[in-house]
């Protein structure tokens, strides 16, 4: 019973993490999944429209669910397609998410006025544009670091309202009826209209009608060619890879070719379908779109929909869970049953960190990167490293220590990787300096082993002070294994922090022509590996004991805290390609709780509830 | 009592105790010199707290300073002088601690480079048009007075003098030029615009040149990174007999002021301070890249045409991102660029003769780690095997 009882937990887990994969289903008629896989290009990379709905609702309200005007959830597919073929109905919908006080004043709204007292939709905002726009004209003059939160909120409210414009006007004109027919006629007229644009700038005579209907199309088109934010047209024949074009820029290319660009017309069709509400037609556009793309596009195509299934299949949110599965059954098995609850929460543990792994893999195919490309994959890769070298001192100890370090570290990880997936795409594109996948794989990967192996020394020694001081639990046998696995640690931390720190250095000289330019982000890395130091020299010279250990690991997550993102929030030095401002108080408050738990590691001996040699 | 006192020294700089300090105290002073940078620029803050054996404290309207923390090079001087000892006295051979030993070695190599680094290394820039052909390199800091004779239209003899020598009413004797430079004032950094009518009430310094028309104030340093000072000084040319005049020159004035003496013509003006070099760059083409529907940059190259005045070399170099061009003792990296019209690339120019050593230093480190962790690591799972093994 006791051998089977975890695997037959750990069983059932499985079981539910592979349900997660199976393809989603369509929760209409309308087959919104085989749209969603439909790849476009956006920021540099080419991915799927489903990606593009839910980055930008994320950046919009800061979650992905968005529900229609009677209250009723819809898929962000439905909501991306609303945003392009009838902007009347997306307009209604409340995806702006406003708390700042004085930015709502501004708008002449109250909180009451938005779904859950925050979210405000575009017709709300209509009526005050303009005044955003002054007000953000005059904050955008004030220093990145000056602006106050008024400031700060008025720009990001406006930023909102371009990304929103640009999703907006990627197909068609505010005032397209019917996309379909528009272009009907205008494949129609093209030839004719395009002899009477010339015949009237050679002054002979011509049809003023079809003068003026053809000019009214290039004005259309090349405000969608100045305005759209999704390149929808893929390369023809021929054409480079990334020779990607917006709906207007390929429309005007007609005045050329005479034909209209199938690629626009596939997404007309689709535009009527939805418009029309008419699921079996749509679902057949799609359908034979699809199959149009793959012929020219394999890859692309093969990425896009790879992307779109990970997308709906949220390992890390997966991830997320069973390492608070495997935390609370951890921490349990120290007062009960630690035979049965340790093994399974090890399982549950490992089980979540194959899960994480499959997604970081999935993002490196993805992206064609190493793991880590910016703070969103360094958290990720930080909780990564941290588990794998719990479970391999789980392996060792058996005491369920590193298991709980495991599930507290991972799952702390993912939810700052939450936090930081709100500024838009996480895969972004690697601007020009940082573009080197040498140095990605080498240099960033190690610092960042680094940090997640800092950060288990400290999180181990917060598990020592935290069981000791406050509860019976610690023995001295448990003690010593704690001394032994932090010490190991930080070890393992002070080789990989040098290294990548070096590493680092020597990326500098290559790029910057200088090894070291004690820049902030520099010397954060080195604060790191000279605090590891520190704590191993003190160690090797008899200075600190098995308390004195754990006081200046824990110290050890303030300095990799600061070295990971306060570096950052100085706004200052050429690795400042993260910053947040938010953050800020966060951090100071981690800081301060850190202090705390080594000031009550101080606390004599004889005040520890756990009975502990001095 | 010598030998005593020999011990405790030793004692002392080999000591771990010593060790901890001086990490500790280097923490505090990369921490304190980070924040700084808020404020001061990353050449002053190197200069205030690494380049330095004491951080000075100058309290405002004080007119002195005072020491308050130890700067870079007197913590690094003691890490070195304890690393050193702990390996003369206290690190007796046993293959066990080869690694550490190792290690060690390569951080003294380090920190070796670093101080050669802060000695040795110079940056200069080079900013090239399409088309310019360039065989000198620009400082980013340092101003230079230049005094070229242009008699001979063939060669130009060029004096250029430092900046840093112009002291106030010292007389500067150079061999090759007829009269003296004596500075009447030197600013480092100033102000300069066309004189009024209202400013007739502060007469110039200056009595010959362009001089006279212009109001050249003195202004405070600047520390912004996208600031730079401009220096201003009055300069007296005196012949064996008498004054050639006062001029006024400065980086902000465009050109050269000409004049003639002895039947020699010479122009005088401040500029940036250049390091000529025996070869010679031609920009061919610069080519700014970004990411399709996007604004982020992906590359930035430059295409320049390198020509050695011996003629040895003339050939076609790519330098692009993360990719420099090393040559003649001088690295080359793509530094800035402008691509609006024609458009100008800046070229970021390093002279670093020691660059090599945090290699070195690196591979000693990360090998002598490896070997000393490998074997901590297998003598702990030998301990775990022994008690499993006597359990069962």
């Amino acid at each position: 019973m006791r051998r089977i009882l975890p695997f037959a937990f750990v069983a059932l887990l499985c079981a539910w993490v592979l349900s997660t994969l199976l393809p989603p289903h369509n929760k209409t008629d309308f087959d919104l999944v085989g749209f969603g896989k439909l790849p476009v290009l956006v920021d540099g990379r080419v991915k799927p429209i489903d990606s593009v709905a839910r980055t930008t609702l994320l950046m919009l309200q800061g979650h992905q669910s968005v529900k229609d005007a009677d209250g009723k959830s819809i898929a962000p597919e439905a909501w991306i397609l609303d945003m392009l073929v009838r902007p009347k109905t997306a307009d209604t919908m409340q995806v702006f998410a406003i708390v700042n006080p004085d930015v709502l004043t501004i708008l002449h709204l109250k909180p009451a006025d938005g779904a859950g007292d925050k979210l405000f939709s575009f017709d709300q905002l209509r009526p005050r544009v303009d005044e955003v726009e002054r007000q953000a004209q005059m904050a955008s003059q004030v220093d990145n670091g000056q602006r106050d939160a008024f400031q700060r909120a008025v720009l990001q409210l406006h930023e909102n309202l371009a990304l929103y414009q640009r999703i907006r006007f990627s197909l068609q004109t505010p005032d397209t009826k019917d996309l379909l027919s528009d272009l009907k006629r205008f494949q129609d007229i093209v030839v004719p209209g395009s002899a009477a644009v010339r015949a009237k700038e050679a002054n002979k005579p011509y049809d003023e009608k079809l003068y003026k209907e053809i000019l009214d199309y290039a004005n259309r088109f090349s405000f969608i060619a100045d305005n759209a934010g999704i390149l929808m047209i893929p390369p023809s024949k021929g054409e480079k890879s990334d020779d990607w074009r917006n709906v207007g820029k390929a429309l005007e290319e007609t005045f050329g070719t005479g034909e209209v660009n199938p690629n626009v017309l596939a997404y007309a069709g689709l535009a009527y379908a939805w418009q029309a509400q008419r699921a079996t037609d749509f679902n057949e556009i799609v359908r034979l779109y699809h199959q149009q793309l793959a012929k020219t596009l394999r890859s692309d195509v093969l990425k896009s929909s790879v992307e779109a299934r990970f997308n709906s299949a949220e390992p890390f949110a997966t991830a997320y869970t069973l390492y608070v599965i495997a935390f609370l059954l951890a921490i349990i098995s120290w007062v009960a049953a630690p035979e049965v609850l340790g093994r399974t929460a090890f399982g549950t543990m490992v089980l979540a960190f194959v899960v994480a792994t499959i997604g970081i893999i999935l993002r490196m195919w993805l992206e064609g990167r190493p793991p880590v490309t910016n703070l969103y994959s360094s958290a990720l890769f930080v909780g990564w490293v941290a588990v794998a070298l719990c479970i391999v001192l789980e392996y060792f100890y058996r005491n369920a220590v590193a298991s709980v370090a495991g599930g507290f570290v991972g799952f702390c990880t993912l939810v700052i990787a939450q936090h930081l997936a709100l500024g838009g795409d996480t895969m972004e594109m690697m601007r020009a300096v940082l573009d080197s996948n040498f140095w990605l794989a080498t240099h960033v990967v190690t610092v960042t082993v680094g940090y997640g192996a800092t950060y288990l020394a400290g999180f181990l020694a917060l598990i020592y002070v935290v069981r000791g001081v406050f509860t019976k639990s610690l023995d001295q046998n448990t003690a010593d294994s704690l001394q032994r696995m932090v010490y190991g640690i930080v070890c393992f931390a002070t080789l990989f922090s040098l290294i990548g720190t070096i590493l680092g250095g020597i990326w500098a000289d290559q790029s910057w022509g200088r090894f070291w330019g004690w820049d902030p982000k520099e010397n954060g890395a080195l604060i790191i590996v000279l605090w590891n130091a520190v704590i191993l020299h003190a160690r090797w010279g008899g200075m600190v004991r098995q308390r004195g250990l754990m006081g200046l690991a824990i110290f050890g997550n303030i300095v990799t805290s600061w070295s990971w993102f306060g570096t950052n929030m100085l706004g200052v030095g050429l690795h400042s390609y993260g910053f947040m401002a938010a953050a800020f108080y966060w951090l100071i408050a981690f800081v301060l709780s850190q202090l705390a738990f080594i000031a009550i590691a101080t606390l004599p001996i004889d005040r520890w509830r756990s009975k502990l040699r001095a | 009592m010598f030998k005593e006192i020999k011990t405790l020294l030793i004692r002392f700089f080999t000591s771990l105790e010593l060790t901890v300090v001086l990490l500790v105290m280097s923490i505090i002073l990369v921490f304190v010199a980070t924040l700084a940078q808020v404020n001061l620029g990353i050449w002053e803050v190197q200069q205030k707290y690494f380049h330095s054996f004491f951080v000075m404290w100058h309290p405002t309207g004080g007119g002195f300073s005072l020491p308050i923390f130890p700067g870079g090079y007197l913590i690094g001087g003691f890490l070195f002088v304890n690393l050193v000892a702990a390996h003369i006295y206290r690190f007796a051979f046993k293959w066990r601690r080869l690694g550490i030993i190792i290690a060690h070695l390569g951080l003294i190599v380090l920190l070796v480079g670093e101080l050669l680094t802060g000695i040795w290394q110079k940056e200069y820039q080079m900013q090239l048009a399409p088309g310019e052909t360039k065989s000198y390199a620009e400082s980013f800091t340092n101003f230079e007075l230049a005094v070229i004779d242009t008699t001979d239209p063939k060669v130009d003899h060029v004096v250029a003098i430092p900046t840093s020598m112009l002291a106030k009413d010292k007389a500067i004797q150079v061999p090759s030029l007829p009269f003296q430079i004596v500075a009447r004032a030197y600013y480092p950094n100033s102000v300069l615009r066309m004189r009024t009518d209202a400013d007739k009430g502060q007469p110039s310094l200056a009595n010959v040149g362009i001089g006279p028309q212009v109001l050249a104030t003195d202004a405070p340093l600047t520390y912004k990174p996208d600031e730079t000072n401009t220096p201003a000084a009055f300069v007296e040319l005196i012949g064996p007999d008498h004054s050639l005049g006062t001029y006024l020159v400065s980086s902000q004035l465009g050109m050269p002021q000409a004049f003639t003496y002895d039947g020699h013509n010479y122009t005088i003006a401040l500029r940036v301070e250049r390091r000529y070099m025996p070869f010679s760059l031609t920009l061919k083409s610069l080519h700014h890249d970004v990411y399709p529907g996007s604004d982020i940059p992906k590359n930035f190259s430059s295409i320049v045409r390198l020509r050695s005045a011996d003629g040895k070399e003339d050939r076609i170099v790519r330098i692009y991102m993360n990719n420099p061009l090393r040559y003649g003792g001088l690295t080359f990296y793509q530094y800035q660029m402008n691509s609006a019209g024609a458009g100008f690339s800046v070229l970021q120019v390093v002279r670093n003769p020691s660059w090599l050593l945090p290699y070195i230093s690196c591979l000693m480190l990360a090998v002598g780690l490896l070997i000393h962790f490998t074997i901590m690591l297998f003598g702990f799972v030998r301990k775990r095997r022994a008690p499993a093994a006597a359990a069962r």
